[in-house]
């Protein structure tokens, strides 16, 4: 098979709207996963923590 | 600085030194009267002033072990002053640059002074001279705090700073000598090219070995912005500069990208540029630096790792509505115009976090003017987001397309956003980093602040009015069907709005020197023992360490 400007714009126009999509799908899976709410409470609240040193 | 270093990494850092000065005589002797040659002698003079720096200090007693246990901030502190020195700089360079267009004597007749060679100095002085420097400071600082790590390295946060300013050097020295590789945004050629892959390489290691150590279970999102940053300016740099230099000594070099896929490529690297350079990092720092200085938690975190992933993926596509009527093929350039759109909705999501964050605590961004600035960065990053999209939809960039509109428009993401966000860190920042209660002079923040704000609005303004005129009177027809105007007398009709911007810039800049002053006398006057709180621990400068929690 040619790979010519077609191909390649096939290419582009179906698999890039793909892949986009399931990455759309896999970061809100991420983002709303239940588990992950605690991680991401705990992470927002403690850069304000007032310590400053390295953890050991 | 050298005292910090035990004796081990200052041999290892004379031998980096020796490497990059034996690099600098063998370009000046291979270049000889060609920019290259030049090129080398500043290489080796950099390299050599660093080495008697280091030596000076190499007998020196081996620092307190104790220092581990510590923040790494030193290169954090020098990335701050040079941060400032290169704002000054390049925003001088920017009003010089103004004034000439309205005064065109003003390039006193010599060609170092001419427009084609200052404005890319003003360019590379504020994006990378003043946001580069500023982006490996803050993103030192927060990579630190929010991992609870030391950076993972002693001598390679020198290399990544001191090497970023070298290329900075090269490429505004560069400018003034004539080189250039007529890419906007990516002037400096190939050997400058090739020496900020090296220190890009470093930062990238460094930046994913410090988080390695990181003692927090998650990666706060501030970090996630700037490892975009980091990997997609690497990936952009490396692709956009690929060029066949054409001798081993001389600077000129051919990009190997031909016609419209190197405009392509081109405007891929230049939005990409404003996307991850000017756009990723600055939201990692606003971020961290936002609910640091509000004392309040991001309002949504879930939307910030949603905005992030939208930013991301979608940015990389938008670079094509710089070739809107070119020879790109059309279907690109939609996709270019539709990217742009869809972007609003991270972008405007970020900006919405960071306002509705402020929300309930509006008195403090009334009485701070630290966190004023950085509610005024979100605003602009809000009002330049929404412009860029609309700008990038093809009819309207019809009209915007060459003209002024565009410079309004990246001024109000690097004045507005870009430099607020900027010196709103720097104001959070400074104090906390030096162990100062607070800044030298608070009205003097105050001060700055009116000024930057005067001075973005009259600049952009001025650039709005004349864009659209401009647009304007470039696509005005005679009833037979000829121009109306010719292109002088769209050139008149901008006079005025030229001393308008030039006058704005000056403001602006005038604000910056007044910063870098406050954080001086910051630096300098503010008598250490005037803080004692309990959560500030001692790090040397202090004497009688303060107690220490969660050790």
């Amino acid at each position: 098979m040619d790979i010519d400007h077609n191909t390649l714009v096939g290419f582009a126009k179906s698999w890039g709207l793909f892949y986009l999509i399931a990455l759309f799908i896999g970061v809100v899976i991420y983002t709303f996963w239940p588990s992950n709410r605690k991680r991401f409470d705990d992470a927002k609240r403690t850069i304000l923590d007032e310590d400053d040193r390295p953890w050991r | 600085m050298v005292q910090q270093l035990t004796s081990g990494e200052r041999q290892n850092a004379l031998v980096i030194l020796l490497c990059v000065f034996v690099a600098g005589v063998i370009m000046a002797a291979l270049g000889g009267s060609d920019p290259l040659g030049m090129h080398g002698v500043i290489i080796l003079l950099f390299s050599a002033g660093l080495g008697a720096l280091v030596s000076r200090s190499f007998y020196e007693p081996e620092p307190d072990p104790q220092r581990l246990s510590q923040y790494y901030d030193d290169p954090i502190k020098v990335g701050i002053a040079l941060t400032l020195a290169w704002g000054v700089f390049g925003m001088f360079m920017g009003v010089w640059t103004a004034a000439q267009l309205a005064w065109p004597d003003l390039a006193f007749d010599a060609g170092w002074s001419s427009f084609g060679r200052l404005r890319p100095t003003h360019t590379t002085g504020v994006i990378f001279g003043f946001g580069g420097n500023a982006l490996i400071a803050t993103s030192f600082h927060v990579v630190q705090r929010t991992s609870r790590a030391r950076l993972a390295g002693q001598v390679s946060p020198w290399f990544v700073l001191l090497g970023y300013n070298l290329f900075c050097i090269l490429a505004v020295t560069g400018y003034f000598m004539g080189v250039t590789q007529s890419k906007e945004y990516a002037e400096p050629e190939w050997y400058a090219d090739l020496w900020l892959v090296v220190v890009w390489v470093t930062f990238f290691v460094l930046y994913l070995r410090t988080l390695a150590r990181r003692k927090e279970p998650h990666i706060y999102v501030a970090n996630w912005y700037f490892m975009a940053f980091i990997v997609v300016v690497a990936i952009l740099h490396i692709v956009n500069n690929l060029a066949i230099p054409v001798s081993f000594t001389q600077a000129k070099s051919y990009t190997i990208w031909a016609g419209v896929q190197d405009a392509m490529v081109q405007w891929w690297y230049g939005h990409n540029a404003v996307a991850f350079f000017l756009t990723a990092g600055f939201l990692g720092m606003l971020y961290y630096y936002l609910p640091v200085r509000a004392q309040r938690p991001i309002f949504s975190y879930r939307l910030s790792i949603l905005s992030f992933w939208g930013i991301t993926f979608f940015y990389m596509w938008a670079g094509s509505h710089h070739l809107h009527y070119t020879a790109l093929p059309h279907w690109v350039q939609n996709l270019g115009m539709t990217f742009s759109v869809m972007l609003l909705v991270p972008s405007w999501a970020s900006a919405g976090n960071a306002l509705l964050t402020l929300n309930g605590a509006w008195h403090k961004v009334r009485d701070d003017a630290t966190l004023r600035f950085i509610m005024v960065a979100v605003v602009f990053y809000g009002l330049s987001t929404f412009e860029g999209s609309f700008m990038a939809i093809r009819p309207v960039n019809a009209l915007s397309h060459y003209t002024d509109w565009t410079v309004g428009h990246v001024h109000a993401g690097a004045l507005g956003w870009v430099a607020f966000i900027t010196f709103g860190s720097i104001y959070t920042l400074v104090p906390s980093l030096w162990k100062r209660e607070r800044m030298y002079s608070s009205a003097l923040v105050e001060v700055h602040f009116w000024l930057a704000v005067t001075g973005t609005l009259i600049y952009v303004f001025a650039m709005w009015n004349s864009g659209i005129i401009q647009g304007l009177m470039w696509r005005t027809y005679t009833e037979e069907g000829t121009l109306a105007y010719s292109f002088l007398d769209s050139l008149v009709a901008m006079y005025p709005y030229y001393i308008g911007r030039a006058f704005g810039g000056l403001l602006f800049l005038l604000g910056a020197i007044v910063a870098a002053f406050n954080v001086w006398m910051t630096v300098r006057a503010v008598p250490v023992a005037a803080v004692r709180q309990a959560d500030v621990p001692d790090t040397g400068l202090a004497p009688g360490a303060a107690a220490t929690p969660a050790e």
